[in-house]
């Protein structure tokens, strides 16, 4: 008979799950494994709510495993670290994201593309090479191999730097690899949330010119003054998306709901790249006329690899980019739930789990 | 009052014109410009049937005005220089596809990207700078401006390299753009029509493995004993298709029916690219997970600039590739639209004009 959560393991834990597709979060104890000879125990200060936290709970994308602890951008401190541990000690501040494994063989691994292995363990919802549930970052503790933990940069702030483990690698990645990082180029940043601003920033620190493109006039003067884009789009002000066609070189697409891709591959020069970022749960309609009149592509990604993962947040240190957050208490979750499922943050909810999280 | 289209220029030409959506095509008497300073005067010899001239002659796109004589794959002699023409003298064997001007100046031309610039003008069905209607190369004799001509190397059959001016290089350009090009890669080409087949010699003389997709069983002997595709896989064949997911690194679309992308995008390796060079008219469905998991994109591709013109020919004289063709006389040509339209061609129709176009 399989064990019960806080049975399997031999060291207690203690966070909130969600039990069902209502996606209601409540206390819940369970168990993480005896730290490994590659493993680093981390107590978690601080855990970002990202969307997927949201979609997983609700069993939205239907392969949820209840009951689900969420969270994939927590940072902590080390506890513990195994004998065969190179990288981390005690006391240093650490930093986990979406993936707690991979199989470290395949081409994908051995490119430090952790992210794109066929056998890559997510954070949570996944089962590790022992069989066991993971379980996610709304928690006290957990333990994960040394080859998945982040170096935390002294200088980025502990809850801002949290939700750059996932929104943060999420649009880093593919400005990187789709060559979105020449100065002086234009960068378009469909949608104003974890992702998008987070975006804008980076966008800004790679000298891009970056214009923000929202269905929401409301977050124009956000986005200009607080944020630094120097223009904003409206997508329903038909003027205005006329003047700016074929002005920008990239866009970066986060947006998860289902919406229109021409306006957007209008809005692209000769050669421009549409890079989508969101995960929308229905197909989205992809229009070919332009993309053979203009050479234009349309390409996606998914977060990074663990080296990579690394290098954006020493970037974001060396830049002093940090997650625009809300902090919460643990029993707030379930109201920033549903504010963010309605896009009322600014712009990622960030659980502080020390103070909060109590039995 | 506007002249007829036999007066409007000095020069008398005759080709066949289509003059309404049913896209029948007849003889037509229309007059070409003096050759100008910088224009190359061809005698046209062939002429090559893209699938684009059947799609205007029934104004299928919209925009046809009629009469329109089409032709974008023309191969002849030249008979005529203008006095400041350069490159090329009477008695070249030359070409002109789907271009005949642009403006010259913009970004895209300065790059040699004429083919995208916003001023572009078709060789056919669109208006020149006098203000006069172009017409294509199922006809006598054909004016254009130097820049737009290529030359093509005297080991090329005319014939077999007519269609290289369209279908060549629209198969060409995105395999370097893209990155398709180098040896032991493997690519993928879905459709074995006239751009199909040109991309698989094109991706074998580069060194690539080539893989055909395609929805017809009956195409595999031909595209591995002929064309020498490495293997095939019929898209109907759900358990061949999955087999060879994850295989392939980037795959060129030739299909223009509204298709499904998710079996298509499903056989890229992670990074891969598919490359749409047909072009549905509707749009097609995109999940995003699998572009997602596997980083993998989706990018178009029409035709080429000039200078990528002339060296994609140049390649295919290298290689001696031609296009597999049935030549066909000007009379022939209504029986061949309609076969064309059922894909019953292996691979282009040429039109034979230096035997079969004769004034009525």
């Amino acid at each position: 008979m399989a064990k019960s959560p806080d049975q399997e393991h031999p060291c207690k834990a203690f966070g909130w799950a969600a039990r069902d597709k209502s996606g209601l979060l409540s206390p819940l104890c369970f168990s993480r494994r005896e730290n490994g000879d590659e493993d680093v125990t981390i107590k978690i200060l601080f855990c970002g709510v990202c969307h997927s936290d949201l979609h997983v709970a609700k069993n939205e994308w239907g392969f949820t495993n209840y009951p689900v602890v969420p969270g994939h951008e927590m940072v902590g401190t080390v506890m513990k670290v195994g004998s065969d541990v190179k990288k981390f000690k005690v006391g240093e501040r650490v930093g986990v994201g979406v993936i707690v494994g991979s199989c470290k063989k395949c081409e994908s691994c051995q490119q430090d593309l952790e992210n794109y292995c066929p056998q890559t363990i997510f954070t949570y919802n996944s089962h590790y090479t022992d069989g066991t549930k993971t379980y996610g970052g709304y928690s006290d503790m957990i333990v994960v191999d040394e080859r998945y933990v982040l170096r935390f940069p002294d200088n980025l702030p502990l809850e801002g730097g949290a939700p750059l483990l996932c929104a943060g690698i999420t649009v880093y990645s593919p400005m990187k690899y789709y060559g979105m990082t020449e100065p002086g180029k234009h960068l378009g940043v469909a949608g104003l949330g974890g992702l998008g601003h987070v975006a804008v920033k980076m966008g800004k620190a790679f000298g891009l010119k970056v214009t923000v493109i929202s269905s929401s006039p409301k977050k124009e003067t956000e986005a200009i003054e607080r944020l630094g884009a120097d223009s904003f789009l409206v997508t329903s002000d038909p003027a205005k998306m006329k003047a700016a066609l074929g002005t920008m070189d990239y866009i970066i697409d986060t947006v998860s709901a289902v919406h229109p891709l021409l306006p957007l591959l209008s809005l692209l020069k000769l050669n421009g790249k549409l890079v989508t970022v969101g995960l929308p749960d229905k197909p989205l309609e992809l229009p070919i006329f332009p993309l053979v009149l203009g050479r234009k592509l349309v390409g996606g990604s998914d977060i990074g690899g663990m080296k990579e993962t690394q290098e954006m947040l020493d970037f974001c240190a060396k830049h002093g980019i940090a997650a625009d957050v809300e902090v919460i208490q643990m029993d707030y979750i379930n109201t920033a739930m549903e504010r963010l499922a309605k896009s009322d943050v600014r712009y990622r909810f960030v659980i502080d789990v020390a103070s909060s999280l109590s039995q | 009052m506007a002249m007829s289209t036999e007066n409007e220029h000095p020069v008398k030409a005759f080709g066949w014109a289509a003059r309404d959506t049913t896209g029948h095509l007849s003889p037509f008497r229309f007059s070409r410009r003096a050759t100008g300073e910088k224009d190359v005067t061809f005698k046209v010899l062939y002429c090559g049937i893209c699938h684009s001239d059947l799609h205007n002659i029934k104004n299928e796109w919209g925009i046809t005005s009629y009469p329109v004589v089409p032709g974008h794959e023309i191969v002849g002699m030249v008979t005529e220089v203008g006095t400041k023409v350069t490159k090329f003298k009477v008695g070249d064997k030359v070409g002109v596809g789907c271009m005949v001007g642009s403006c010259r100046s913009c970004a895209n031309c300065k790059e040699d990207l004429e083919n995208y610039c916003p001023e572009m003008i078709l060789t056919y069905g669109a208006k020149y700078y006098d203000g006069t209607i172009t017409h294509g190369g199922y006809s006598d004799i054909m004016v254009s401006d130097e820049h737009f001509v290529i030359k093509i190397p005297d080991n090329l059959p005319l014939e077999g390299s007519a269609p290289l001016l369209c279908a060549g290089i629209t198969v060409y350009s995105p395999l370097k753009y893209y990155g398709l090009d180098k040896a032991g890669m493997h690519l993928g080409v879905v459709g074995l029509g006239g751009l199909g087949h040109m991309a698989v010699k094109f991706a074998k003389a580069m060194g690539l493995k080539v893989t055909v997709i395609s929805t017809s069983p009956n195409k595999k002997k031909e595209a591995m004993d002929h064309l020498g595709a490495d293997a095939f896989l019929v898209s109907r064949n759900t358990k061949e298709m999955e087999l060879a997911m994850g295989t392939i690194d980037g795959i060129i679309d030739t299909v223009s029916a509204v298709h499904a992308l998710l079996p298509v995008i499903g056989l890229l390796k992670t990074n891969g690219k598919l490359v749409m060079v047909g072009a549905p008219e509707k749009p097609l469905e995109l999940l995003a997970f699998p572009l997602l998991m596997g980083r993998k994109m989706v990018g178009g591709s029409g035709i080429g600039g000039i200078k990528e013109t002339q060296e994609m020919i140049d390649f295919a004289a290298k290689h001696n590739i031609v296009a597999d063709i049935e030549l066909i006389p000007m009379d022939y040509v209504n029986t061949a639209m309609e076969r064309l339209s059922k894909a019953d061609v292996k691979y282009r129709f040429v039109i034979d004009i230096v035997n079969s176009l004769k004034p009525s």
